[in-house]
C-alpha cells in the first residue's frame, strides 16, 4: 500500500533547482532509504516532504490526501514527523520537555482549562510525561530526563530528536543523517533503533551518508544526484548501478562496485 | 507640477535626506554586529549640540563641525568598545536595552555638559530662501540634500572599492569565514559604530540649522531613522536611502494634504502595509531559511 | 519529582503572596502605598509581556499602546457614557483584545527587528491617536476618570487599593504560571526555541503567537484600566513609546521567561527612578548606567543570574540562548 506519493516534485532556489522533477512513492511499513553526493538535495527534499518548503512545481500525496502547499504543522498532524540535519531541538527546555513538545497534537487542553489550571490536565501532563520518560528510555536517553537540552552532548541530541519525532505518534518517520558526526558505537545503536522503529510498523525514510548503515536496513533506495533522480530499488540494485558508482566516485572508479562503509 | 506640491517634495527630501543619513548608520552597525543600535539619535544630538557650543566659543564652523564629527565617532567606538562588544552573544532584545540605556546616559551626560534647552546653529550659507517652481527653499535644505548625495556616493566608493568597506561587508556575511581569511572582525566593529556615529553627527549638524538641536533630538530623529532602515530592508545601504526618503515624502505629503497632526500615523500606516506584503523591506534579501 | 515540581510552583507563588500580604508593614506613609501600587500594576502588565518576549520570544514595542487603550477605554466609557466601571473595563479588556488580534494575525508573520518595528508603528499609532482626539480623550491634558466602584462600594485610599492590585497581581501571576506550564506554554517556549522544530512537532506557530499576544494586550488592558480608575486620572504619557520600551525593559532587566523576574524587574525598576531623584541631575545617567551594567554583567535578567548564583535554576530548563525575535529560523512559506 502506498503511504506517500510525490508527482513532478522540484524546487528552485533563484535559479538553482535543488530537487528537480521527482517522481516516486513510498510504501507503508518500508525503509526507504535517500542518498546521494553532498548537496544533492535530500535535505531540500526531505524539506519538501515535511512542508517546511513548499514546492516550485509538483504534488505530495499522503494517503491519497493531497498536502502540497500546506503548513509543517498540518503534515504533523497527518502522522509525519521528521529530525533534521542541523538539529533543531529547543535548547530553552529540559530533555524531557524537548520529547513532551512532540505529544502537544494527542494533549486536549483547551486555554481555559490551561489557564485556570483545570485537575484534568494535571492528571494529563502525567501521563504525558510518564509517556515521554518511556519514549526516551526506548531511544537510549534514559540518563537524560531532567537534563537541559543545551548541556547534552550532540549524539544524545540526535537520538533526543528520534524521541521527539516518536512522541508525534507517527505514522511516517523521516530522519535526516541520523548517524552523523557519531561513534562506531553510536551508530551501531543508531542502526539498532531504525530496526526497531521499522519492525513497529513505522514507515522511515532514511537521508545516509553511511553506506554500510543504508544497505543494511534499506528496502528500497533512491539515489539523487544534483536533484535528479539518478538510480530507485533494492539495495542490490543500486549498488550495481554503473550511474550510482560514477556519481559517487567519479567516472574513474566506476569499474569497482561501491563497497559498503564507503562513501563520506 | 503645482507649486504647493513642489514645496511638499522638497521639504519631504530635505527630511528624507536627514532620515537616510540616520537609517544608513543603522543599517551598517546592523551589519557589521546584528545590533540594532538605538543609541543611533544620539549620535545625531552630540553632532549638533558639539557644533553648536563649538561655534559659540567663537570655533570657526568647518572646524567645528570637523570636531563634532570625530567627538561623535570616539563616542560611537566608546559604546562599541564598552557596551556591545563585553556584550557579544547576548540575545537580540538584551543588546536592544543595552543600547536603549546607553542612549538614557549619553542624553544624561548631554544634559550635564550642556543643558535641557534648544539650540539654534547658523545655517551654513544665510536664510535667504530660493525660489524653484513656486516653492520656496532655504539654503540649508540644498546643503542638506547636497551633503548626503556626497555620503552616499562615497559610502558607494568605501563599499565598493576599499579595502575596509570590503572587510565589512565580509563580515556581515559571515562573521566567522571573514574571520578565517584574516579580517580583524574587532577592528571592523569599532569602524562601523565609528563611521556610523560619524553619520548620525552629520546628519544632526546638517539638520540642527532647520529644526534646532537639543539634548533630545536624537529621540524622534533615531526613531525615524530605525523606520527607514526597516522600510528599505535592514542592512542594505540602497535601502536605507530610499527607505529614508520614502519616509519623508510620505511624511510631508501625508502633513501637507492630509493631516499634519497624523502625518506619522500615516507614515507608520504605510510602513505596516509595507511590511505585510514585504517581510524584509522593500530591499531586503529574501532568501529561503536554510534547515 | 513531579511532587517537587508542584511545590516549586505553588511555593513561588505563596512566597509572592506572603510579600504581599508583609509588605505594608514596611509601607509607612501614603506616597510608599502609591509606588507600592504603581509597581504592582506595572508588574501586571510585564507578567503578561514575559509570556510574549520571554517564553515565546516575541518582541513588542509597543505594549503601551494596549495599556493605554485599557485606560482611555475604560475612561471614556466610564466618565463619557456614564458605564459602571467594572463593565466598562470588561468591554474595554474584549475590545483590545479583539483588536489585537486583529493587528496580531498579520504583524507576527514579521520577525526579530521588523516585529520590533511593526509593534513600535502600532504602539506610535495608537498614542497619536490618543493625543489628538481630544473631543474624546482631552488630548495631550489628559482626562479625569471616576472611582473604581462595585455594587456601591467605592474603592477609594491607597489602602484599599493597595489589596486591589495586590490579589490582582497574584491572579495575574497564577495564571500566567499555569499556561507556562501547560502544554500550551510547552509550545510557546518551543516554538522559541526553533520555530521549525514546533511546526514539525505538530505546533501551529502563527496562531500560538496570535495567541499569547492577545494574552499579553489583555494583561497590559487590565492593568491600564486599573491605573485609570486608581489615579482618577489618564494623560497620554503612560501611552508613549517611552512606556513600552520601560515594559520591555523592566521584563529583560528582571530575567527573560521568569514569571518572578518580570516582578522583580517591575519592582525594580519603578521603584528606582524614585529613589534616584536623590541623584537629581544625574538621575538620567546613572538609571542609564544601571540599565546598561545590568543587562552586559548578568544578560539574562536579575532572577535567573542570581537563582544560578544559588544553584535553583528557576523555571523549566535552562535559560534561553537566543530569547527574544531571534531564535532559529521558521521555515520558507
Ligand atoms: N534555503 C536554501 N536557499 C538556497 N539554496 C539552498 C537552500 N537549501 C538548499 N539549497 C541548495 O540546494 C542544494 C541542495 O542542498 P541540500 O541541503 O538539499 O543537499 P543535501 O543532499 O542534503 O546535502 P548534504 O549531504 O550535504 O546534507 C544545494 O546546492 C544547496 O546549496
Ligand atoms: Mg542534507
Amino acid at each position: 500500500m502506498t503511504l506517500l506519493r510525490v508527482e513532478q516534485l522540484s524546487k528552485e532556489f533563484g535559479g538553482v533547482r535543488a530537487v528537480a522533477d521527482l517522481q516516486f512513492s513510498i510504501a507503508a511499513g518500508q525503509v526507504f532509504s535517500i542518498i546521494g553526493p553532498n548537496g544533492a538535495g535530500k535535505t531540500t527534499l526531505l524539506n519538501l516532504l515535511t512542508g517546511v518548503y513548499v514546492p516550485s512545481t509538483g504534488r505530495i500525496w499522503f494517503e491519497e490526501r493531497n498536502l502540497t502547499g500546506r503548513a509543517p504543522y498540518e503534515y504533523a498532524a497527518c502522522g509525519i514527523a521528521r529530525t533534521f540535519q542541523n538539529l533543531q531541538v529547543f535548547f530553552n527546555m529540559s530533555a524531557l520537555e524537548n520529547v513532551m513538545v512532540g505529544r502537544y497534537l494527542h494533549e486536549r487542553c483547551g486555554l481555559p482549562a490551561a489557564m485556570l489550571r483545570f485537575p484534568s490536565l494535571g492528571r494529563a501532563e502525567r501521563e504525558t510525561r510518564s509517556e515521554c520518560e518511556k519514549l526516551m528510555h526506548f531511544v537510549g536517553l534514559g540518563a537524560y530526563l531532567e537534563t537541559a537540552a543545551d548541556a547534552m552532548p550532540y549524539g544524545a541530541l540526535k537520538r533526543l530528536e528520534i524521541a521527539r519525532a516518536l512522541a508525534t505518534r507517527p505514522r511516517l518517520v523521516l530522519l535526516d543523517e541520523p548517524a552523523a558526526g557519531l561513534n562506531p558505537t553510536e551508530t551501531l545503536e543508531v542502526d539498532a533503533l531504525i530496526s526497531k522503529l521499522a519492525k513497529s510498523g513505522i514507515t522511515v525514510v532514511l537521508v545516509e551518508h553511511n553506506m554500510r548503515l543504508v544497505m543494511g536496513v534499506s528496502d528500497h533506495i533512491l539515489v539523487l544526484d544534483y536533484g535528479r533522480q539518478l538510480a530507485e530499488g533494492s539495495a542490490e540494485v543500486v549498488r550495481r548501478d554503473p550511474r550510482v558508482i560514477e556519481a559517487y566516485l567519479g567516472a574513474a572508479a566506476s569499474a569497482e562496485p561501491v563497497s559498503a562503509g564507503g562513501a563520506p | 507640477m503645482s507649486a504647493q506640491f513642489a514645496q511638499y517634495l522638497l521639504t519631504g527630501v530635505t527630511v528624507g535626506a536627514i532620515y537616510a543619513l540616520v537609517a544608513l548608520g543603522f543599517s551598517i552597525i546592523y551589519n557589521a554586529s546584528h545590533v540594532i543600535n538605538f543609541a543611533q539619535g544620539e549620535f545625531v544630538m552630540i553632532g549638533g549640540m558639539t557644533t553648536v557650543s563649538l561655534t559659540a566659543i567663537g570655533w570657526p564652523l568647518p572646524l567645528a563641525i570637523g570636531a563634532a564629527v570625530v567627538a561623535a565617532a570616539l563616542v560611537g567606538f566608546a559604546l562599541e568598545k564598552f557596551a556591545v562588544e563585553p556584550a557579544r552573544g547576548a540575545s537580540v532584545v538584551t543588546l536592544i536595552i543595552i543600547t536603549i540605556g546607553a542612549s538614557i546616559l549619553l542624553r544624561g551626560l548631554a544634559t550635564l555638559v550642556w543643558d535641557k534647552n534648544i539650540h539654534a546653529l547658523q545655517a551654513f550659507s544665510g536664510d535667504t530662501p530660493i525660489q524653484i517652481a513656486g516653492a520656496s527653499l532655504v539654503p540649508q535644505s540644498l546643503w542638506v540634500m547636497g551633503i548626503t548625495l556626497v555620503i552616499v556616493l562615497l559610502l558607494t566608493w568605501f563599499f565598493g572599492r576599499t579595502l575596509l568597506g570590503k572587510a565589512l561587508l565580509a563580515t556581515s556575511h559571515n562573521r566567522l569565514a571573514a574571520q578565517l581569511v584574516g579580517i580583524n572582525v574587532r577592528h571592523v566593529l569599532l569602524a562601523s559604530f565609528g563611521l556610523s556615529a560619524a553619520l548620525g553627527a552629520v546628519a544632526g549638524i546638517l539638520v540642527a540649522p532647520i529644526t534646532f538641536t537639543s539634548w533630545d533630538v536624537g529621540v524622534m530623529l533615531g526613531l525615524k531613522g530605525f523606520a527607514a532602515a526597516i522600510l528599505g530592508g535592514l542592512g542594505s545601504g540602497p535601502g536605507a536611502v530610499l527607505g529614508g526618503l520614502a519616509l519623508g515624502l510620505i511624511e510631508a505629503m501625508g502633513a501637507g494634504y492630509i493631516s499634519s497632526a497624523y502625518k506619522d500615523v500615516i507614515a507608520f500606516v504605510i510602513i505596516l502595509a509595507v511590511l505585510f506584503f514585504m517581510p524584509s523591506g522593500l530591499l531586503g534579501t529574501r532568501s529561503t531559511d536554510r534547515v | 519529582m513531579l511532587r517537587r515540581l508542584a511545590a516549586s510552583r505553588s511555593s513561588g507563588l505563596a512566597a509572592l503572596a506572603l510579600v504581599v500580604a508583609l509588605l505594608p508593614l514596611a509601607l509607612q506613609n501614603a506616597y510608599y502605598y502609591e509606588v507600592a501600587i504603581l509597581v504592582g500594576l506595572n508588574a501586571i502588565v510585564c507578567v503578561g509581556l514575559n509570556l510574549l518576549i520571554g517564553y515565546a520570544g516575541q518582541i513588542s514595542l509597543g505594549h503601551a499602546g494596549f495599556f493605554g487603550l485599557g485606560a482611555y477605554g475604560s475612561a471614556i466609557l466610564t466618565a463619557r457614557y456614564g458605564w459602571p466601571p467594572l463593565a466598562a473595563m470588561a468591554v474595554t479588556t474584549l475590545g483590545v483584545a479583539a483588536l489585537a488580534y486583529l493587528i496580531g494575525r498579520p504583524i507576527l508573520r514579521l520577525r526579530g527587528h521588523y516585529l520590533a518595528m511593526a509593534t513600535l508603528g502600532m504602539g506610535i499609532i495608537i498614542s497619536i491617536v490618543v493625543a489628538t482626539e481630544d473631543q474624546l480623550t482631552g488630548g495631550p491634558d489628559g482626562m479625569s476618570v471616576p472611582a473604581l466602584s462595585v455594587f456601591g462600594f467605592a474603592f477609594a485610599g491607597e489602602r484599599v487599593w493597595y489589596w486591589v492590585v495586590g490579589v490582582a497581581l497574584l491572579v495575574a501571576v497564577w495564571v500566567a504560571r499555569n499556561l507556562v506550564d501547560s502544554p500550551h506554554g510547552r509550545a510557546l517556549r518551543a516554538l522559541h526555541g526553533s520555530e521549525v522544530g514546533a511546526e514539525v512537532a505538530g505546533i501551529d506557530s502563527a496562531r500560538h503567537k496570535v495567541r499569547v499576544f492577545v494574552i499579553s494586550a489583555v494583561y497590559a488592558s487590565i492593568a491600564g484600566g486599573l491605573t485609570a480608575h486608581y489615579a482618577g486620572f489618564v494623560t497620554p504619557a503612560k501611552v508613549t513609546f517611552f512606556h513600552s520600551i520601560e515594559l520591555v525593559t523592566m521584563v529583560v532587566f528582571g530575567g527573560m521567561a521568569s514569571t518572578f523576574g518580570a516582578v522583580v524587574g517591575a519592582a525594580v525598576l519603578t521603584t528606582l527612578p524614585q529613589a534616584l531623584t536623590l541623584f537629581k541631575e544625574y538621575e538620567m545617567v546613572v538609571f542609564g548606567a544601571v540599565m546598561m551594567l545590568t543587562m552586559i554583567f548578568m544578560p539574562r535578567g536579575l532572577v535567573p543570574t542570581l537563582a544560578a548564583l544559588f544553584d535553583r535554576p528557576e523555571g523549566p530548563g535552562k535559560a534561553s540562548r537566543d530569547a527574544g525575535g531571534g531564535g532559529i529560523r521558521p521555515p520558507a512559506r
